[in-house]
């Protein structure tokens, strides 16, 4: 197998403004924090991005969105970030809702060559609204087209010089879906290990989906324990 | 005891040997509390955990370890990790026994509101509308009116719904009130609390049985 490890500028090399991107993560654990720094110093912008929050005001993705650089973002949740709520009543950004667990399925979709799936989630609701409704065996389902991205930020526990991939605990969340639905997928990785040492049993992610692995060594403080999110 | 640790005490006893619970986002999380090792209830988090255990403090939060409104948790024996696909895999095809919720709104037929007011307040769906519409057991946990005193347990929702008809209960820091067969029912009061006064702090019309109401 092939070595698919870089350094993080040749890994975020590869990506033009206006793609869409995948952002792991479910608030701090699985966000690859170390990816997203690379994009903000890479420059690209009029980025679509698709993450499941949108971090912390000043965190993750936040910092993309504050510094004018994401014309819209995918998501199912913006509870804890004050900032890009501000935003998005301001218009400076375009937000698209779904409950979160049909943006998991629609991300998996996309990663499973699938065109759509169909839901009652919402089928009472206003996110009824503009959506194309079917009816099968007498129930009304919603049509939720799948969802692909240009590139993916993957942050995972353990890769291997092949890019098979180990998640850490609720670090886990959209990691594994996203690392399926994008045309190129770079993953940051807090170890790199040779390959044969990950037992294939433990594999959480195989690495014919992954393309670029960037080993980030010594983590940066943004990777630490939130102390507000302590009780 | 604060009216919140009341309503998430009350909560508690609602949950069965063995039940599988998911505890959503303020008073639903005080519940953790109130459960006991030898009750055999998992709680699900949305973020991947089965068998989620409580807060913990600062020297022993896992910086990968958090629960879904991303406080650090720790998990029981026997627990289990797995990605957003699975965790609503296993909440829209009804494994959960009870679903704690809050509520903005909770109309006479069971309908909840609790994820937008248009134009005020937009922090996005989350898990709360799969929860809502999938779980075997929908209850609300609430204060009985809101910040301005007004009634949210109201006739029909004006605000956009989570799901329709979908709470079983009600618990509040006043009553305890069942959603049967698409009418209110008063079960229970809160300790010092009339039936008077919950009748006019509810706008939608209440059932008041003739038997005499236990407190909590």
């Amino acid at each position: 197998m092939i070595s698919k490890v870089c350094d993080l500028t040749t890994a975020m090399a590869h990506l033009r403004s206006g793609q869409t991107v995948m952002v792991g993560g479910f608030g701090s654990p699985g966000t690859p924090f170390t990816l997203i720094e690379g994009l903000l110093a890479q420059g690209a912008n009029n980025l679509d991005l698709v993450k499941t929050d949108a971090n912390e005001g000043g965190m993750g993705i936040s910092r993309l969105i504050e510094a004018k650089r994401v014309k819209k973002i995918i998501i199912s949740h913006l509870g804890l970030n004050s900032v890009v709520i501000g935003m998005k009543n301001r218009q400076e950004v375009e937000v698209e809702f779904y409950p979160q667990g049909i943006l998991a399925e629609k991300i998996r979709a996309g990663g499973a060559g699938l065109i759509a799936i169909l839901t009652d989630i919402g089928i009472d609701t206003i996110i009824r609204e503009n959506k194309q409704v079917v009816e099968l065996d007498g129930r009304e389902a919603l049509v939720e087209l799948a969802l692909r991205a240009d590139v993916a930020l993957i942050h995972a526990a353990i890769a291997d010089r092949a890019g098979n991939l180990v998640y850490a605990k609720t670090s886990q969340n959209f990691n594994p879906l996203m690392a399926m639905a994008a045309d190129r997928v770079i993953v940051e990785a807090e170890r790199v290990v040779e390959i044969g040492e990950l037992s294939p049993d433990a594999i959480h992610t195989p690495g014919a989906f992954v393309d670029h692995v960037v080993e980030l060594g010594t983590l940066s403080s943004a990777y630490e324990v939130l102390k507000h999110h302590v009780l | 005891m604060s009216y919140k640790e009341k309503i998430a005490r009350r909560a508690a006893r609602e949950i069965e040997y063995g039940n599988l619970i998911n505890l959503g986002i303020g008073i639903p999380t005080l519940i953790s509390g109130y459960l006991n090792p030898e009750d055999g209830i998992c709680i699900h988090s949305e973020n991947g955990i089965l068998g989620m255990g409580r807060a913990v403090q600062l020297a022993e939060a896992d910086r990968n370890l958090i629960d879904a409104g991303g406080v650090y948790v720790d998990v029981e024996s026997g627990a289990a990790f797995f990605d957003s696909a699975v965790s609503f895999a296993l909440i829209r095809s009804g494994r959960l026994d009870i679903t704690f919720l809050g509520a903005l709104e909770v109309s006479a037929q069971g309908d909840l509101a609790n994820w937008i007011i248009p134009g005020k307040l937009t922090p996005g769906i989350g898990g709360g509308m799969e929860l809502a519409q999938k779980a075997k057991r929908v209850i609300v946990t609430m204060t009985h009116t809101d910040r301005n005193g007004n009634p949210k347990i109201v006739p029909n929702c004006l605000l956009p719904l989570t799901a329709r008809g979908c709470v079983n209960m009600i618990i509040s820091d006043l009553a305890v009130i069942a959603v049967d067969s698409g009418r209110l029912v008063l079960r229970e009061l809160a300790e010092g609390v009339s039936v008077s006064e919950v009748v006019s702090k509810t706008a939608a019309s209440l059932h008041i049985p003739d038997t005499e109401l236990p407190t909590f």
